[in-house]
């Protein structure tokens, strides 16, 4: 695997400054970081929590193509990817991304390119689990 | 062949179960899979799609399925 990529599932918690500080490289004039959260409200429905499941094998196989193709086209010094799994409360992240480059609107792009390819091609899951039902989301058309 | 399906989130919920063993002719492709799955388990026709990997990676229509490999369907994916 490629040392400027860090990608990990985890059902542990997340923390950001962990992601901030392995995305430190040499020539990094920036760096950005996304982090996804659990929202209280879908529609008009109050979510309790999100449980979220990964085939991980290949989630973590398509996270590391993402970061392939995101460091084909931006000048990125470090790519961390790091996603929760199972059940999460209102609140926490549920995936955090940390992209450093030279200067900041690599950053920017390149992050906001990693957060929408994972949105449509990783192989994670997560059911909304309301305070009357629950629901696999974008399951249904 | 005897191949085996591993299933996620929402397929998993529509056969009650998180992998299943198919029998289906020699050389079948990927689309001969989703057609007997379709079948069997009406349900699956309602998913706004339903991909199938093999050996980790996504598959065509066209790709030709073989006994020992892993196998794994993938409805809408919602991560992030």
């Amino acid at each position: 695997m490629a040392d400027y990529q860090e990608i990990l599932v985890t059902e542990n918690p997340l923390e950001v400054e962990k992601a901030y500080a392995h995305a430190q490289a040499g020539n990094t004039g920036a760096v950005n970081i996304f982090v996804g959260t659990v929202r209280n409200k879908t529609d008009t429905r109050n979510v309790v929590n999100l449980e979220y499941e990964a085939y991980e094998g290949m989630a973590i196989k398509e996270m590391r193509k993402i970061a392939e193709e995101a460091a084909s086209k931006w000048p990125v010094e470090k790519i961390i990817i790091h996603h929760r799994v199972g059940k999460l409360r209102v609140g926490e992240a549920t995936v955090v991304i940390a992209v450093s480059t030279p200067h900041r609107h690599d950053s920017f792009e390149a992050c906001r390119y990693i957060i929408d390819t994972l949105k449509k091609s990783v192989p994670i899951w997560k059911k909304e689990v309301f305070e009357d039902g629950e629901e696999w989301v974008s399951a249904h058309p | 062949m005897k191949l085996s399906v591993l299933l996620f989130g929402i397929a998993r919920d529509i056969v009650g179960d998180r992998q299943i063993s198919v029998d289906l002719p020699e050389n079948e492709n990927v689309a001969g899979l989703l057609n007997y799955l379709k079948k069997e388990y009406p349900s699956f026709n309602d998913l706004q799609s339903l991909l199938v990997a093999v050996n980790d990676t996504y598959a065509k229509s066209e790709h030709v399925l073989q006994e020992n490999d892993e196998i794994a369907l993938i409805p809408p994916v919602s991560g992030g």
